[in-house]
């Protein structure tokens, strides 16, 4: 082992930038509830399992990729709509840490569903897209197309939130909560609209994480953690510092799977996240502070 | 307040407490060792719990708390199985690394005012960070195979705190502890600390500017809750003679205790009792119902195991939107409504 600065280290690196895409992806939509909502789905990547699920179970029964992979996004959009209409409406006027922990009794729901219904065992699409060499350096095709489509649903929904009649009315409403609803604005349809977007990206997610990993119930517990930290080291809220700290982050995990073992690079980052909060609480563009 | 009328009470249920091993006896002569397991099980948990709820009760909702598990328990079996190192000597180490953690951890924390959605993510990196390194350093930790004391003779032994074998023994090392853990929650409920802490935990401002040194406040009930934490991991590790990065430590681990705490109620001192009671009975509750019925176990078949953590996540739900105050707080809370007319002069 051992770091050297060969091929092989900047390979390291621009897989960890590949990398990135997709946990910028994973984060934005739970930076869009938050930022939108002001909670926290700690289930979050529980519902991008079950999307992955779905995917799985759609394509195993003969629908194509692309159907299957749309089917995936509104089963998770829908999960997500449901998650706001039966766990978080009721208790969004208590205190914020019960929104958190009520999403995390929704987290051990999932996981134990998952196991119950589909057994512990690794699944996998089975799909293989083979990979680009540059130079000696190997990138799988899935990576790459994972990057490029995050990208484009972070544009999308850049698009969405500063061209569109809707997408405004959900801006206003994150910057002010309690004027929006004097203006005749119908916060309650708002959110739901939000939840259902935010569970839309991390079927997105699912989607292009199917082409990747294997499915296993716990697949949650591996993303989740690094989901949040990503979004606190952003700014929870806050969607090009979601963004950016996906970058940060995944060249530590790359870099640090390189040269160490895997887990190292995640000890690391988390470390770099821990100390980073300490020195910038409110993140790295977090202005609610 | 009434200590007088609340004494003879307290007695004669620590007494019950310590009676049941007897009770057991008489009851279960087959199968003592089983049930005995199970109440030493949910008394090792109770003191965990009750660690938490120290700071939960403050609005401190801690994810990290199954770091400190963790670290109580692997440095005492580390330290140990490389270094021959006595328990009687790990644990204390083991317990005041897990302090220092917290310090470090709570310090900066309770100092830039970190608190809410943000307090909570950050102490859940901390459960990651140290699951990670328990897992990276497996040449030592076994990674997440997990790793076991070494037996010390035939495991049981003063000098290695090693008491697995006789249950008996090892019940009232667990009732101590969780004897251990409500006289701290009383000591910290009477304490000028608490209303400082509950001050602190309603407005943070306002506290400060009525000479409140909130950081300080929150940095000792951190200690404490941490220290306790991994005391408690510790004596489970040497009841368990097994230690894994997700029996011991993890999210998984941390929202156990946040969902135990909740369920039976985290402002009233034997809540965290109830809540291991509950959870504790719940599982196993389940687990002798799909073992004794054919039809279940050809139902759910093997997954059946997590039928228990499915149903403790529905309940968690249903218990923050419904019941937000837990089991025993919400059944004192009627007791207490229903008293009241009576009581008012």
């Amino acid at each position: 082992m051992g770091c050297q600065l060969d091929i092989f280290f900047l390979e390291a690196i621009l897989n960890g930038l590949l990398l990135a895409g997709l946990l910028a992806l994973l984060a934005l939509g739970l930076n869009l509830v938050f930022g939108v909502i002001d909670v926290v789905w700690i289930c979050y990547a529980e519902l991008v399992m079950v999307g992955m699920y779905g995917i799985n179970y759609a394509y195993k029964g003969g629908v194509p990729f692309l159907l299957a992979a749309v089917i995936g996004i509104i089963l998770v959009a829908l999960a997500g709509a449901l998650l706001h209409l039966l766990v978080i409406r009721p208790v969004l006027d208590t205190p914020p840490n019960n929104q958190l922990l009520v999403t995390g009794g929704v987290l051990f729901l999932l996981q134990a569903a998952a196991t119950m219904a589909f057994g512990i065992d690794f699944r996998n699409l089975g799909i293989r897209l083979g990979s680009v060499s540059v130079f000696d350096m190997n990138f799988a095709m899935a990576r790459i197309i994972t990057f490029a489509v995050a990208l484009a649903a972070m544009l999308g929904l850049w698009l969405f939130l500063r061209r569109t009649y809707m997408g405004t009315a959900i801006r206003a409403i994150a910057q002010d909560r309690q004027i929006m609803p004097l203006m005749g604005v119908d916060s309650r349809r708002l959110y739901l609209v939000t939840s259902a977007i935010g569970g839309g990206l991390a079927g997105l997610a699912a989607a292009l994480m199917v082409l990747q990993y294997d499915i296993y119930p716990q697949i949650g517990l591996q993303f989740g953690p690094l989901i949040f930290m990503i979004c606190v080291l952003g700014g929870l809220g806050s969607m090009i510092g979601g963004f950016v700290a996906a970058f940060i982050i995944s060249q530590f995990i790359a870099v640090g799977s390189s040269c160490f073992h895997t887990e190292w690079g995640y000890a690391v980052a988390f470390l770099f996240f821990m100390l980073a909060i300490f020195i910038r609480p409110q993140g790295l563009f977090g202005g609610k502070g | 307040m009434s200590l007088a009328r609340f004494k003879p009470a307290a007695i004669l249920g620590l007494g019950a407490v310590a009676a049941l091993p007897l009770a057991v006896h008489v009851l279960f002569p087959g199968s003592e060792r089983y049930y005995l397991h199970l109440l030493i099980q949910i008394l090792l948990w109770s003191f965990i719990y009750t660690g938490w709820s120290l700071m939960g009760r403050f609005g401190l909702t801690s994810l990290g708390h199954g770091a400190f598990t963790g670290i109580g328990a692997y440095s005492t079996v580390l330290l140990w199985n490389f270094l021959g190192l006595t328990p009687w000597l790990g644990i204390p180490l083991g317990v005041l690394l897990a302090t220092v953690v917290g310090l470090l951890v709570g310090y900066p924390c309770f100092r830039f005012r970190i608190t809410g959605h943000y307090f909570a993510l950050l102490t859940l990196a901390l459960t990651e960070f140290v699951r990670l390194c328990i897992v990276g350093l497996r040449d030592y930790t076994g990674g997440s195979l997990g790793t076991q004391p070494t037996r010390h003779g035939d495991g049981l032994s003063l000098y290695a705190v090693q008491f697995e074998p006789d249950r008996v023994l090892a019940y009232y090392i667990a009732f101590a502890l969780w004897v251990l853990g409500l006289y701290v929650w009383l000591r910290v409920d009477r304490s000028m600390d608490r209303y400082a802490l509950d001050a602190a935990s309603q407005d943070e401002d306002a506290a400060a500017s009525v000479g409140i040194d909130v950081t300080r406040e929150k940095l000792k009930i951190t200690a404490l809750s941490a220290g306790m934490c991994a005391l408690g991991g510790a004596i489970f590790a040497q009841y368990q003679m097994y230690i894994g990065p997700d029996t011991i430590a993890g999210l998984g681990l941390s929202l156990n205790i946040v969902f135990a705490v909740i369920s039976g109620g985290m402002w009233v001192l034997l809540g965290p009792t109830v809540g291991a009671v509950f959870t504790q009975v719940l599982a196993e509750g389940l687990r002798v119902l799909i073992q004794g019925s054919e039809t279940l176990k050809w139902l759910l078949g093997s997954s059946a195991l997590s039928l228990d953590q499915m149903i403790y996540g529905l309940l968690l739900v249903l218990f923050i939107i419904y019941m937000p105050r837990g089991i025993l707080g919400t059944l004192l809370a009627w007791r207490q409504r229903r008293r009241a007319p009576t009581k008012a002069p």
